[in-house]
């Protein structure tokens, strides 16, 4: 049984990276990935936000939403699944508006660290992602649990290791053209390559 | 005119909202290894950008500012939602590959970038060009990246065989690497390179 949840915690930090093979919340990792201490920032926010929101949601789906959850409130026939997105997303909006609201009064410091990318994360579609998976893939409450700490960690992994890399870039000689954007796809790419070794791992 | 044309095909080189403005990128890696998954995308997207721009400048004057990305994420949601159940009822098979794309169009930047900049300050009909053009942008690139992927990839074209493979007898060895991730990276990578040697004002200081 826990070798089941470690294979599943495994397999959503490096072989199914939400990052690198999903391409799940680029716009942010693209644009946030310039310094390491911010890049820490942000991944750990999105360690605590899909941690959390992964599992409401997977609540909500198998209680609510999904066709026949409703039987217990005698509407067997009651099917929806049509209304996801709009729940999820609702879900997801609310949880990071008290997250800020609970770390503002009790780890003020905390707060301040992660500044501005708490809201940001609202829009970032790992964290959508992450609970249309686990939709998608059927997983229980306590799977649904290690996929978003598994999931949240292989992205801020992902971004931590880019950012370390494009600091260091800043001493190197890139064509015109190809500086800025350009240059940071291509060293997504090599870094996606690299994390494909992965797969296959079995445990 | 020279405006609305402006605000039409102006985004598709000048300011392409990919290339340059970096937003919805998630879904244009995803998608793009088969044309037919892509032109689905392309258009969603497109129609979705269009049709938020035009309902957010609608409201514009009477949402009040404090509750406006609530009520943009509202709109947005419910048209995604329209999206998804249309694809599924005419082109089911297609739903099935983009899986959860189609909901993922909700957080693609693009739109919600639009509405914020675009349609909260323009009369609505210049606001719907708007969104089609940047659809048209984004659309543009998912384009190029899905015919370069698909072509190499598996030697096809919206499932036609273009280039025979050699395990079917022609004489085309399929590039596996076009099919997976790390190669929408690149070719994106490519891509702003090709616009930027044309446009050399895009060009960033690093």
């Amino acid at each position: 049984m826990l070798e089941h949840y470690l294979s599943l915690f495994i397999k959503s930090i490096f072989i199914e990276n939400l990052a690198l093979a999903f391409f799940l919340g680029m716009c942010t990792f693209l644009a946030v990935s310039k310094k390491v201490e911010t890049a820490v920032g942000l991944g750990i926010a999105v360690i605590v936000v899909q941690t959390i929101t992964i599992p409401v949601n997977n609540f909500i789906y198998t209680n609510v939403l999904k066709a026949g959850a409703l039987s217990w409130a005698g509407l067997e026939e009651v099917d929806l699944t049509f209304l996801g997105l709009i729940t999820y997303i609702g879900v997801i909006a609310a949880m990071v508006q008290i997250l800020e609201m609970v770390l503002d009064k009790f780890v003020p410091s905390l707060y301040n660290a992660l500044g501005i990318f708490l809201p940001l994360i609202t829009v970032n579609c790992a964290i959508l992602g992450g609970s249309l998976f686990m939709v998608e893939r059927n997983y229980d409450f306590a799977e649904s649990v290690v996929f978003g700490l598994g999931g949240g960690t292989g992205w801020a992994l992902a971004i931590i290791a880019l950012a370390g890399i494009r600091e260091k870039m800043k001493y190197s000689n890139v064509p015109a053209g190809l500086r800025g954007l350009g240059i940071t796809f291509i060293t997504v790419g090599l870094m996606a390559m690299a994390f494909m070794l992965f797969s296959g791992i079995q445990l | 005119m020279s405006k609305y044309r402006e605000i039409l095909f102006g985004p598709i080189f000048d300011n392409n909202p990919i290339g340059l403005q970096v937003l919805g990128i998630c879904s244009a890696l995803a998608v793009t290894t088969k044309m037919e998954t892509t032109v689905v995308m392309a258009l969603a997207v497109t129609l979705v950008t269009a049709f938020s721009n035009l309902f957010v400048s609608l409201i514009r004057n009477s949402v009040p500012s404090s509750i406006r990305i609530l009520v943009e994420m509202t709109i947005i949601a419910s048209l995604v939602i329209i999206a998804d159940q249309i694809i599924k009822a005419y082109a089911y098979e297609t739903s099935k590959s983009l899986s959860i794309f189609v909901g993922l169009i909700i957080t693609n930047c693009i739109i919600m970038g639009r509405a914020e900049a675009f349609a909260l300050k323009n009369p609505p009909g210049v606001s719907f060009l708007d969104g089609i053009g940047n659809g048209l942008g984004y659309s543009f690139v998912l384009l190029v990246v899905g015919f370069t992927r698909e072509l190499l990839g598996s030697g096809k074209l919206f499932g036609n065989v273009v280039l025979p493979l050699t395990t079917e007898g022609g004489w085309y060895t399929a590039n596996g690497l076009f099919l997976l991730s790390p190669s929408a990276f690149f070719l994106i990578g490519l891509l702003i390179w090709v616009i930027r040697t044309f446009k050399p004002e895009q060009v960033e200081e690093a």
